[in-house]
């Protein structure tokens, strides 16, 4: 008797996998750790391999593209069903998509695209960042409900592409609302000490009590600038409403202790769009869309920020 | 300079720093006018002229220990790693549950160590200061994130954050560290011999060891210092933020040290230094930073009227520049000659 419940229980535990086309082997090439939310994709792509049972094979390139280049041609030798990459820069692939293609082996991009022919490559998963801008100016719009509303904003490091789109997308997003004005615009280049001089700054030239928001474009900077509001005497989230995008662990945590009121996540889970799509794609051969975008989820004090921020604290960000 | 002798010779060697901390603050008053306004808020001093002192602390600090490296004729490229090394042991103590002093206090070790392998180098090994430093500037951010983990190691102790983030009778703490270390490090070295003997190995190392200095125990003590004040400028950084950002924390501070330095009217070849002119070299810095940050032109704007803004207080300090002053002063009549001769000294 005891066997066989033992038998069964085991069936039951394996049958997941079984039900899989064969074993599926897939190769992930990861730009390397340059950043906390790179961590986290890497942990949530193995997290989500393993959920569906496939043998990944991870290789870390050390934000080197001749890594990459060299992770690729091992995973077509050794004959694996598909390719994640994360590419590290947008040039210089096309040789090597060609070899992938010609062993009949799908590739997917994460996070970033490529500047090769669209035919080299099944997909591409990326978020959208003039979207996620545009996602952050809606919600201050119907925040602010028709009030008057003066924003300050934190750019990210000047003249690279998410500081330009997550501008770009913003202002998208007050466009036509002339109740709200950005009046204060200045580089916090991505790091919390530079977001808390800069809003330190921001609170003296504007002062605190006509400021009604601040924009981040990400959260890091928001996390800084609260500090900065906090040491002002005045109230974040309160007396000034903040809204960044990301939707890092810290950034959670401060929505759920009443101190910052949205983010936009950027997430890590960009894996899992690409193995839907590789999986429908091997099962019946079908084609996936050239680019399928992340969701950009908004998250509030509605939200339960202290159960996320539990979750997410240990992805690695 | 705390050089015993009449006062006016510390007064003139400091006026051209002086004048153009003036003038940059006037650029302030004039982008913001109520800049000098000063209240309590949250019982702390609240006001720009408090963020200028304030935000100026980490490269205050390290202009004191880049003043000294600088006067024996060196370099010390690696304090803004040494700063990164020395926050993220900090965090990284507090977090294993350590109090804040014993965390300060290593850090402050790990920067003295930091500092010693620099002297070390320099010193014995006779390797050039600014390549044996560079090794440790490349290297040191590796080493940071080896102990952060690559992440933001953020903590929440309140006696470490309070050097960051705190006042003491409402001024922040950074201000009153790096005006209390300032004045230390300048006693030390005017009131007793150790500002001329460093002076002497900035000018000819070898005679000054044939004429009995110890120059090896001294280079390396000096690098010491400087590794000492980073890892102190690195603590506050971290306090501040209430994280240790092994990726940025300290970024390219080196250079602003050295440029703080430079203002100063120190000679990078060595020899006669002032630390006082160092630390107004360093708060002229951060006047041009605010101007900038409270001028409210798009961020594009930003490096672009930094670097103008240095040239222009360099031209003026150039010894060309010096010469023609003092040569159009010498032409008026009844001028004591004496009081405005420039700093031939410093500048050759």
């Amino acid at each position: 008797m005891k066997l066989k419940n033992t038998l069964l229980a085991t069936a039951i535990a394996f049958s997941p996998v079984a039900a899989m086309a064969g074993d599926m082997t897939i190769g992930f090439s990861q730009i390397g750790s340059e950043s906390g939310w790179r961590a986290a994709e890497t942990t949530v792509t193995k997290q989500e391999a393993e959920r569906r049972g496939i043998n990944l094979k991870f290789a870390d390139a050390q934000q080197k593209q001749e890594n990459q280049i060299k992770a690729i041609r091992s995973f077509i030798a050794q004959g694996v069903d598909a390719i994640l990459v994360a590419p590290v820069v947008a040039t210089g692939w096309d040789e090597v998509l060609e070899e992938a293609q010609d062993a009949d082996i799908p590739v997917v991009l994460l996070d970033r695209t490529v500047d090769a022919d669209k035919s080299l490559y099944l997909t591409a998963v990326t978020s959208d960042l003039v979207h996620e801008g545009k996602v952050a100016g809606e919600w201050l719009v119907s925040e602010m409900a028709g009030e008057d509303c003066r924003i300050v904003e934190l750019q990210g490091t000047t003249g690279s592409s998410p500081a330009i789109d997550r501008k770009t997308g913003f202002e998208q997003g007050i466009a036509g609302h002339d109740n709200l004005k950005i009046v204060r615009s200045q580089t916090g280049d991505f790091t919390r000490a530079q977001g808390k001089v800069v809003m330190e700054s921001f609170l003296k030239a504007e002062g605190g009590e006509n400021i009604c928001a601040l924009y981040a474009h990400n959260d890091d900077m928001a996390v800084g600038a609260i500090q900065a509001i906090k040491e002002a005497g005045l109230a974040p989230g309160e007396d000034i409403k903040i809204v960044a995008i990301d939707a890092v662990p810290d950034a959670h945590l401060a929505i759920a202790n009443g101190e910052m009121n949205a983010t936009i996540e950027l997430t890590p889970n960009m894996a899992g769009p690409a193995l839907d799509a590789l999986e429908a794609y091997l099962a019946d051969g079908t084609e996936p869309g050239k680019w399928i975008q992340t969701e950009s989820r908004l998250f509030t004090s509605a939200d339960d920020n202290q159960a996320i921020y539990e979750a997410k604290k240990d992805l690695g960000y | 300079m705390l050089m015993p002798g009449p006062k006016s010779s510390v007064l003139s060697r400091i006026t051209p720093q002086l004048i153009i901390l003036g003038v940059a603050l006037l650029l302030n008053v004039i982008v913001l006018p109520d800049f000098f306004h000063i209240d309590f808020r949250n019982g702390r001093m609240f006001g720009n002229l408090i963020d200028v002192l304030n935000r100026g602390a980490p490269v205050a600090l390290l202009a004191i220990g880049m003043t000294l490296v600088i006067a024996t004729r060196g370099i010390d490229l690696s304090v803004g790693a040494v700063m990164a090394i020395s926050g993220a042991v900090a965090a990284s103590m507090v977090v294993d549950g350590h109090g804040w002093g014993t965390a300060l206090l290593a850090a402050l070790a790990t920067g003295g160590l930091c500092g010693m392998w620099n002297g070390v180098l320099v010193a014995v090994l006779r390797i050039q200061p600014i390549v044996a430093t560079l090794v440790l500037m490349v290297a040191g951010r590796g080493i940071a994130q080896l102990i952060t983990e690559g992440k933001i190691l953020t903590f929440m102790n309140e006696g470490l954050i309070h050097l960051g983030a705190g006042t003491i009778a409402g001024v922040p703490t950074p201000i009153l560290i790096w005006i209390v270390l300032g004045v230390l490090m300048m006693l030390a070295v005017r009131r007793t011999a150790l500002g001329m003997l460093i002076e002497s190995i900035g000018i000819n190392e070898r005679s000054s060891r044939l004429a009995g200095i110890n120059s090896r125990v001294l280079l390396i003590c000096v690098y010491l210092v400087s590794g000492f004040c980073a890892a102190l400028a690195g603590v506050i950084v971290a306090a501040d933020i209430k994280g240790a950002d092994a990726n940025n924390a300290g970024l390219w501070l080196e250079l602003d040290a050295i440029l703080a330095v430079v203002i100063g009217g120190n000679s990078l070849l060595g020899g006669r230094f002032s630390i006082l002119a160092s630390l107004i070299g360093a708060l002229i810095i951060q006047s041009v930073n605010s101007v900038i940050l409270l001028s409210g032109l798009p961020p594009e704007f930003n490096l672009v009227i930094k670097a103008l803004l240095i040239l222009a207080i360099l031209v003026i300090q150039s010894p060309r520049i010096s010469y023609l002053l003092y040569m159009l002063r010498a032409t008026e009549p009844r001028q004591d000659p004496g009081q405005s001769k420039p700093k031939e000294e410093a500048a050759q």
